[in-house]
């Protein structure tokens, strides 16, 4: 089971066994880059960034909400990718990777929504409103918890990636309906006309600070999906040579 | 620069609670996820040292 | 493998036929989840109260709820006991298209979980002070949804099929699923009760209808034939 030593081309970067390793040296610079971009979007976004007209200082929570709720679509996408990609072409690095990111997308999702609720405290006055957007992303968020619970439920890693990958892809078709149904269903009911982005002057700076932290935040987020990865592979991998090889090579 | 003073900037305008509460939760959250990851990590290479050692001693 | 038009029809009818014969042998099972469809829906007034304007307003997306939970509750039927005593995976291995042989299987769960839903609802609707128009198009609303409901549990009872706890599991994955028909289903009913035209929630059901009825079988044999390798 474990003996799929002929990999050729494209393939051979889709094995477990050459990327664990190569995840090993990516994994730093993409700490590192994480880093830099974590400290810049945070000096933009409290010492740049002029206080917003209308919203006041509470406005800055956008530099941690936008680009959380920006990685939890992103997230989703690259997960039903891979997902996508294994089912198509059986590879097996595809599920891991889809595997090692819904934790993540659901930590943004969580984030984004965590976040919106303390935007919304003072703007709105409440901590929850049913607001598309933050529906949509509680919706979300629930799509992510399906797909972790659907893999954690079937103990056959093959099987549980097959399944997870069919979730994923079905999830993602329905991803763009759910968000317009409830565009709909919000304009319906007369939802709130405050929003958190379309502040009517949106300066230069506040963008720059928002694209600066999501950069952080997607750097991020291949950082640590990387260690899972790796994590994963090491749970996976554990009857095979190479695995038990890696870690002696690694102790000694 | 927007700020007066270091009391002024932990102020946030009277929304402290919200925009320190927000940040303050993302940096929480994206610090515990790596120790966590880093944690499953650490278990998983002890297992597999374990393996390791029950195969070498079988032979 | 090409059959003609009317052999797959045949496929579709047959598989069908089996499957409510067997529904009809085991009616208990139905009926439960008709009357849980009552019950809840009969468990608002109480815990909301008698209110009658307050109860109007909250029907459609009562009903709604109730019947895609009642939904929910028969999915795990769907695949459980041909798993269970190996048909499906005879099924599978048949030279019958097997998305076709699963769309009979689709077609049959929802006569029998759904179609009698259609059929109650109004008398439920009365309980909420409904008028006639508004009964009438709560029918429609719930004879498009219902099958929608049906096409995409589908695919979550075959995800969760011999899983633990594959119950619970599947309500976590198809009720998000669930979202977009209720939101129309019930518009649809909201919107003609203040007296304005509904056909464009009509309009997004169908289109979501007709979606799942390609690829929900589709994706739903890719599902089960994962869960029986």
């Amino acid at each position: 089971m474990n003996l799929e030593t002929e990999k050729l081309g494209f393939y051979r970067y889709s094995s477990p066994q050459t990327f664990y390793p190569l995840a090993g040296k990516m994994l730093p610079w993409f700490w590192v880059v994480a880093t830099l971009f974590g400290i810049a979007g945070l000096w933009v976004s409290f010492f740049v960034a002029p206080t917003d007209a209308t919203q006041g200082e509470a406005y800055r929570i956008i530099f941690v909400h936008v680009p959380a709720s920006w990685m939890s679509m992103f997230i989703y996408i690259v997960m039903a990718a891979w997902a996508g990609i294994g089912l198509a072409l059986g590879t097996r690095l595809s599920g891991m990777m889809a595997q090692a990111l819904a934790p993540t997308g659901a930590l943004m999702a969580a984030l984004s929504l965590l976040t919106g609720s303390l935007w919304g405290r003072p703007m709105w006055g409440t901590w929850w409103i049913w607001d598309a957007r933050l529906s949509s992303e509680l919706i979300l968020f629930f799509l992510y918890v399906g797909f972790i619970a659907l893999q954690a439920a079937i103990d056959d890693p093959r099987r549980a990636d097959k399944a997870g990958a069919i979730l994923a892809l079905v999830g993602v078709v329905n991803v763009p309906i759910i968000y317009f149904s409830v565009i709909w269903w919000n304009s319906l009911h007369q939802g709130s006309s405050v929003s958190l982005t379309r502040s009517p002057s949106m300066a230069q700076t506040m963008f720059a600070g928002m694209i600066l932290m999501a950069l952080c935040f997607w750097m991020y987020s291949i950082a640590v999906s990387l260690m899972r990865v790796r994590a994963i592979i090491v749970e996976r991998e554990r009857n095979s040579e190479w695995i038990r090889a890696e870690v002696k090579y690694a102790v000694e | 620069m927007q700020w007066n003073s270091a009391t002024e900037f932990f102020a946030m305008g009277g929304y402290a609670l919200y925009v320190w509460g927000g940040f303050g939760a993302c940096a929480l959250l994206m610090l515990v996820e790596p120790w966590l990851v880093r944690r499953r990590m650490r278990e998983a290479m002890l297992n597999l040292r374990r393996l390791n050692c029950a195969d070498n001693t079988d032979h | 493998m090409s059959l003609p038009q009317s052999s797959l029809m045949l496929v579709v009818s047959v598989t069908t036929k089996r499957d409510l014969l067997l529904a009809i042998r085991r009616k208990s099972d139905v009926l439960v989840s008709l009357f849980f469809f009552i019950i809840v829906v009969s468990l608002f007034p109480l815990g909301i109260g008698p209110e009658p304007l307050l109860l109007k307003k909250i029907a459609p997306g009562v009903l709604m709820v109730a019947a895609l939970l009642s939904t929910l509750l028969g999915l795990p039927r769907m695949f459980a006991a041909d798993y269970a005593d190996g048909t499906l995976e005879q099924l599978a291995l048949s030279p019958l298209p097997f998305g076709l042989l699963v769309s009979g299987k689709i077609l049959a769960h929802w006569l029998v979980c759904g179609l009698p839903l259609v059929v109650l609802a109004p008398v439920l609707g009365l309980q909420f002070g409904l008028d006639g128009e508004t009964l009438m198009m709560l029918m429609l609303a719930l004879l498009i949804a219902t099958p929608l409901l049906s096409l995409i549990g589908s695919i979550g009872a075959a995800l969760t099929l011999g899983v633990r706890s594959g119950g619970a599991l599947l309500a976590l994955l198809i009720l998000p699923l669930y979202v977009p028909t209720l939101i129309f289903a019930s518009g649809a009913v909201e919107v003609q009760m203040v007296g304005m035209n509904a056909n464009g929630y009509l309009s997004l059901l169908a289109a979501m209808l007709a979606l799942a009825v390609f690829f929900a079988p589709w994706a739903t044999s890719v599902a089960l034939k994962i869960a029986l390798e």
